[in-house]
């Protein structure tokens, strides 16, 4: 045998060691703590694979003219505008218009409450009319969601002080909301003069997680659903672009999505970070721990969770007071953003960060410093803290 | 289609059972290797089977692979992939009229397409008539894309993801060659159908000229009845090599229906620049692709879908075995790289400011071997770094692929 074939037979060895060994060669996972897609832990099989096709229709499903796509939209997909199932950008950034009082939207005839404004080529996209005031809205992560849509009416209820009874300066209340017909009542719901509780959204508008989906189906991407079965456009009813199977296991999939893991929990700088948050009061509304009822999915039954919220309204004084509001909170009422996630929004924010409700805090420092309001006292304090002080806190809060 | 397809396959089972019976009618057409061969020549430069005296040529590739590739470390597994089976015939219906077609099965019968089917009139060297399905000379990969040419599995992501190779239609158009000692010129014109709105309406969520290959309508009628030129003028000199300057333009919306505007005109403008060349001493292939893509996007439409685009690749082949090698005669060993971009999004946002990202970088470095020029072994290793829109951090793809490739 030659020279060239012994080259040739070591280079075909070395090609069968190169894929022996092929694992070391290929990219590996990334930790669980530092993305905040992935199930919960103790789904089913059948959970888990209801759970797959949910990923597909919300990550990978993109909608075009021909699949019912607007005419008028914001986005062409879920995952467009929550990349990653993080925090989404400007570029993505919802707006909303036309209510100022809990008396109800008074541009609904003019495309309110959401304004659409993509169109398909030959459509023009909606403007705000004159004499609406708006708000925009940076698309919020999905992590936990099912948790949270899990706490009983009964345990916000607890948390609420709308009149501020302790004193503290701090009264959160829920937002009374009416629910659309389509929508069951979660058990032991609290109704309040036929009205019920919205935990979800910048509002808390929306009631639960099939609302929340079957209303950005239809507002964000101009979907029909036989749920909201009209036209963004001209209000006509039409037949469903999306099956319903679809948008059940779109809400399977987001009810369990896991909740965002902590790191270097254990690291003395967030310990004394975590001390820090609690001493100036930010946790009497990014309240630690809450605890779930029962579900029919085992995984979020009857666990105790650590988002930093507790989904009620807040006074947040006369910087974030864009005019705007839904269901019964008032224009300067923001519900309490889940902190959990914070230290990865990066990841899906394009490596900046875009805070508060609109994206206008570029740091979370900026974001503290816009508190106002309820959240005075705690902005207050946070000046007063020494800047090695201020460092600690947030890194407790990049650690979340 | 199906009827043209069972028409063809039945033709070379024929050839088949006749050369069966006796092979020494069959006569291997060889591939010309001179210097003066350019991309544009491809088409016809195959290494063609004939049987006998008839006028009728056949030939055609095969391509499969292996692959294990893993996404931020989640991996479909191991894979066996039978990409692609093309079949070519030609035929020589006069001395200066010849036709030729390529039927293309890929991933087993998931697509099927006739991806060219023209008759050639030669009038002059510098004027011949083409028409039919032509494929559309944009950069240099279209033109010359048979799999067993590459060294590389996988075709460059910015001539599949960014241009639509194999992009072809349906219309006519002119070309020809001129020849000095040491030049070669060559120019090729074409008017076909072209793009259809899936450019910007497609699954892919992002401007997408490949997207309009879904459309098989185009074979039989212009989407908007608005054609799209194709040009290309190559220029080749025995020494240095090939350049190729390329351009693809045309509308591609529904701007009218019946007799009704619907919208102005949008345009698609690709422009793109190719060069290959092997270096005299170490016999060093080196073949690169550039190109820029400029779509007219509706300003109310979503940056999500890039207003702009541009990418390309870079392959270097060097040879480091040459000669007999388990009694193949004349068998090569060859290392290689490829080196690819795609920008999908050239642009910043309207609400930040900041980059559009969308792109993507690859290297893929590679070992072949070539018991034949006609046919390849090969074995790639593929690093990828995909950025979505957002520029999030980077979603990494690495992949082990082993495949072959031959004509027969």
């Amino acid at each position: 045998m030659g020279k060239k074939h012994w080259y040739a037979l070591l280079l075909i060895v070395s090609i069968t060691g190169g894929i022996a060994s092929c694992e070391k060669l290929m990219t590996k996972p990334p930790a669980d703590d530092s993305v905040l897609d992935g199930p919960v832990e103790g789904l089913t099989p059948e959970q888990l694979t209801q759970f797959l096709k949910g990923d597909v229709a919300f990550n990978d499903e993109v909608f075009t003219s021909a699949t019912g796509l607007g005419p008028l939209f914001v986005a062409t997909s879920c995952g467009t505008c929550h990349a990653r199932d993080g925090k989404g950008h400007p570029f993505t950034t919802l707006t909303r218009f036309g209510q100022t009082d809990s008396t109800g939207n008074k541009f609904l005839h003019a495309g309110g409450p959401q304004l659409q404004d993509r169109a398909i080529y030959t459509y023009q996209p909606e403007q705000i009319p004159a004499g609406a005031t708006f708000s925009k809205f940076t698309p919020p992560a999905n992590t936990g969601l099912g948790f949270l849509d899990n706490v009983t009416d009964a345990s916000l209820m607890a948390l609420a002080d709308p009149e501020d009874v302790n004193g503290d300066g701090v009264s959160g209340r829920p937002n009374w909301i009416k629910i659309p017909d389509y929508l069951s009542e979660r058990t032991n719901s609290i109704v309040n003069n036929g009205k019920y509780i919205g935990r979800f959204g910048k509002k808390a508008a929306a009631y639960d997680l099939f609302h929340q989906t079957v209303n950005a189906y239809n507002q964000d991407m101009g979907i029909a659903s036989s749920y909201e079965a009209h036209d963004t456009y001209n209000g006509q009813e039409i037949d469903p672009e999306v099956s319903n199977q679809t948008v059940i296991d779109v809400v399977a999939y987001l009810k369990t999505l896991k909740a965002p893991i902590q790191r270097t929990s254990s690291d003395p700088a967030v310990v004394s970070g975590q001390k820090i948050f609690t001493s100036i009061g930010c946790g009497k509304c990014h309240t630690p721990e809450l605890h779930t009822g029962y579900s029919s999915i085992s995984a979020l039954s009857d666990k105790t969770f650590f988002p930093y919220s507790d989904l009620l309204l807040h006074d947040m004084g006369p910087k974030l007071d864009d005019g705007y509001t839904e269901g019964s909170a008032h224009t300067n009422e923001w519900r309490t953003p889940p902190l959990w996630g914070l230290g990865l929004s990066r990841n899906s924010q394009g490596s900046n960060y875009f805070l508060m409700h609109d994206g206008r805090a570029r740091s979370i420092e900026d974001a503290i410093l816009l508190h106002g309001g309820e959240g005075q006292q705690s902005n207050n304090k946070f000046q007063q803290l020494s800047a090695p002080d201020k460092a600690t806190l947030i890194k407790f809060l990049e650690s979340l | 289609m199906k009827q043209a397809i069972l028409l063809t396959l039945y033709c070379l089972l024929a050839c088949s059972a006749f050369c069966q019976i006796d092979p020494d009618l069959l006569r291997r057409v060889p591939v010309k290797n001179d210097s003066f061969q350019l991309n544009m020549d491809a088409i016809y430069n195959r290494p063609f089977l004939q049987v006998g005296k008839l006028p009728v040529a056949v030939g055609g590739y095969v391509e499969g692979n292996y692959q294990y590739v893993s996404n931020n470390g989640v991996s479909e597994g191991h894979q066996f992939q039978m990409r692609r089976l093309t079949i070519f015939l030609s035929s020589s219906i006069n001395k200066r009229i010849k036709f030729l077609t390529e039927i293309e099965f890929e991933d087993g019968t998931k697509e099927i397409n006739i991806e060219f089917a023209s008759v050639d009139i030669e009038f002059a060297p510098l004027l011949n008539l083409r028409g039919g399905i032509v494929m559309n000379p944009i950069g240099a990969f279209n033109q010359n894309h048979d799999g067993p040419k590459w060294e590389f599995v996988d075709r460059p992501i910015s001539a599949t993801q960014l241009l639509p190779a194999t992009w072809s239609n349906v219309g006519f158009g002119l070309y020809g060659k001129k020849y000095t000692d040491n030049w070669v010129y060559a120019y090729e014109v074409y008017l076909t159908n072209g793009f259809d709105d899936r450019i910007i309406a497609n699954p892919d969520n992002r401007t997408s000229l490949p997207a309009s290959k879904e459309n098989k309508d185009r074979f039989e009628e212009s989407f908007n009845g608005s054609p799209l030129l194709t040009g290309k003028f190559a220029i080749r000199n025995r020494q240095i090599g090939e350049l190729g300057l390329s351009y693809m333009g045309g509308v591609y919306n529904k701007f009218e229906e019946d007799g009704i505007v619907l919208d102005q005109k949008r345009r698609v403008d690709v422009l793109a620049l190719d060069f290959n060349t092997s270096l005299p001493h170490t016999n060093t292939a080196i073949n690169t692709e550039w190109a820029w893509i400029k779509v007219n996007i509706p300003d109310t439409y979503t940056q999500q879908f890039g207003r702009k685009q541009q990418g390309g690749f870079i392959d270097i082949v060097q040879p480091i075995l040459k000669g007999k090698m388990f009694d193949w005669e004349r068998a090569t060993l060859n290392v290689a790289v490829r080196g690819e971009y795609a920008d999908f999004n050239v642009g910043t946002f309207k609400q930040t400011g900041g980059n559009i990202y969308d792109h993507v970088y690859a290297i893929v470095p590679a070992i072949s071997f070539r018991p034949t020029a006609q046919t390849v072994l090969r074995a790639n290793y593929r690093y990828e770094w995909r950025r979505d829109v957002l520029g999030n951090p980077p979603t990494k793809t690495t992949g082990i692929q082993i495949g072959f490739s031959t004509y027969f």
